[in-house]
């Protein structure tokens, strides 16, 4: 063949060539996404506990409220979406646990309250190891968002979730972590954004806020934690940061505001020992503000019209 | 991806996968018209992005087994964790720490022994994926590779399987 020949060559477009390779690449896309579709459809509702920033308490506000959900009679499901940073199987007291290997779906482990956990870090065998995937030696960014994309897929739609009335996903910082999971669940129901006071976490959160209002997520709420320090030794509240962010930010974006969670030492501390508040003092302040949010949560999916709902309060709110 | 026999004007099909090392991935093509056989040859990283996102060029002859892009590619995985549940779990149920499932461990299969199953006729695959796992499972092998079933294949007088 002349050079000449090849230059005047016209290829057709891909689209014009209408006649399939027989790789079948594409529907075994439409088969994953029809079993996670499945999957979901079997799930009460996905509450996603987000907020684009780290640091502000989302791992902790999601096991405690969904310790709060169980304690009031709720199945239960909690993906830990921070596959980098995994911290729910220990809240959950799951860390030592198995996965039960089932065709049908695995089987994850039961923690606190009987919540059912799926965390990165019941499959790595040195939990104080990066999370990395085995490599072929080069160019690790071009695959590794694909990868961990797939991760959580897999997360969603391989794990046998049960008939859980909820599914608390825990989203790790940044947005397009968030964007990664409206991706996989494009109906996704509830997004609590979680905050500090701070001016620098209204901020960022925002711009979280703006992306899922943007893809349509139906009801968002803001939920303010860490707003003042309460003493665990005399019950006196001081505040932490300067500012009213998570106030701000509801009325700046025009959300409810469902939650406004003191920070108590015990907590986390608890927290950290798979330990909780909820079971073993659930009279007490923080307690009763997980509670309260659980009610919130629970109230409106069933209302059915979305309300603004009054947030709840450490003080007062639930006598 | 499409591969278009110039003088033909075909769309070639896809007709074998192999993955013959070295994180090479050979998917071999061929004109339905004239029989030309063309072979795409992957760099490891290529394989690696094809794998990442849970597919396989020439479709997924053999169920996948759940989590199985994580399992598979997961550097510093425990295989350990994966166990076949004896007792199934129930939904309320507080649980403490540490509790999991007992019971036999699971059987993997390796990437190259997928590939060797996938060449099994489809009507006898899952016959044939039993008799493996069952052999795999009496003698605590967690992994099926090629030389396992190699093994096997002799010990049980599965030859052609």
């Amino acid at each position: 063949m002349k050079k000449g020949d090849i230059e005047a060559r016209r290829f057709r477009t891909y689209r014009d060539v209408d006649h399939e390779t027989g790789s079948h690449l594409l529907e075994q896309v439409v088969a994953q996404r029809t079993r996670l579709s499945e999957r979901l459809a079997s799930i009460g509702t996905i509450v996603a506990v987000a907020s684009g920033k780290g640091g502000v308490g989302k791992s902790l506000v999601t096991a405690n409220l969904a310790l709060a959900l169980a304690a009031r009679g709720k199945r239960v499901g909690v993906l830990d979406a921070d596959l980098n940073g995994p911290s729910l199987a220990k809240m959950l007291a799951v860390s030592e646990s198995s996965l039960g290997d089932r065709e049908g779906g695995v089987v994850p482990p039961l923690g606190l309250g009987g919540v059912r956990v799926m965390s990165m870090e019941l499959l790595q065998e040195d939990l104080d190891a990066p999370l990395r995937w085995k490599d072929p030696g080069s160019e690790t960014f071009l695959w590794q968002s694909s990868m961990e994309t797939s991760a959580l897929r897999e997360f969603l739609s391989d794990v046998d979730w049960g008939d859980s009335d909820y599914l608390l996903v825990d989203v790790p910082p940044g947005t397009d972590k968030i964007q990664r999971l409206l991706e996989l669940v494009p109906q996704l129901p509830v997004v609590l954004m979680v905050t500090t006071p701070s001016e620098m976490s209204r901020s960022v959160v925002a711009r979280s806020i703006r992306l899922v209002r943007e893809a349509g997520v139906a009801t968002v709420a803001v939920v303010s934690n860490m707003t003042d320090y309460l003493c665990p030794d005399c019950g006196s509240r001081h505040p932490l940061f300067r500012g009213e962010g998570g106030r701000t930010l509801a009325e700046e974006s025009g959300l409810p505001l469902w939650a406004e969670i003191p920070f108590d030492p015990r907590l986390g501390e608890g927290t950290d020992r798979g330990q909780t508040q909820i079971h073993e003092d659930p009279v007490s302040e923080v307690a009763r503000v997980f509670l309260a949010l659980a009610d919130q949560l629970e109230s409106h999916v069933h209302s059915g019209n979305p309300t603004p709902g009054r947030p709840a309060h450490a003080r007062g709110d639930l006598e | 991806m499409k591969f278009l026999c110039i003088p033909c004007d075909e769309v070639m099909e896809f007709a074998e996968r192999q993955i013959p090392g070295d994180g090479t991935l050979a998917a071999v093509f061929m004109c339905g018209k004239c029989e030309r056989e063309m072979a795409m040859l992957t760099n490891p990283m290529e394989t690696q992005f094809v794998s990442s996102m849970g597919v396989k060029i020439g479709g997924q002859e053999v169920p996948s087994q759940p989590m199985e892009v994580t399992r598979g590619s997961l550097d510093g995985g425990s295989d350990s964790v994966f166990v076949e549940p004896t007792v199934p779990s129930q939904p309320g149920i507080p649980v403490g720490a540490g509790v999991g499932y007992s019971g036999p461990p699971s059987v993997q299969w390796s990437p190259e022994a997928v590939e060797r199953l996938q060449r099994v006729p489809s009507f006898v695959r899952g016959m044939v994926k039993r008799i493996y796992t069952d052999y795999a499972r009496e003698r605590q092998i967690r992994m099926l590779t090629p030389e396992i079933m190699d093994t096997a294949r002799s010990e049980l007088g599965l030859e052609g399987m």
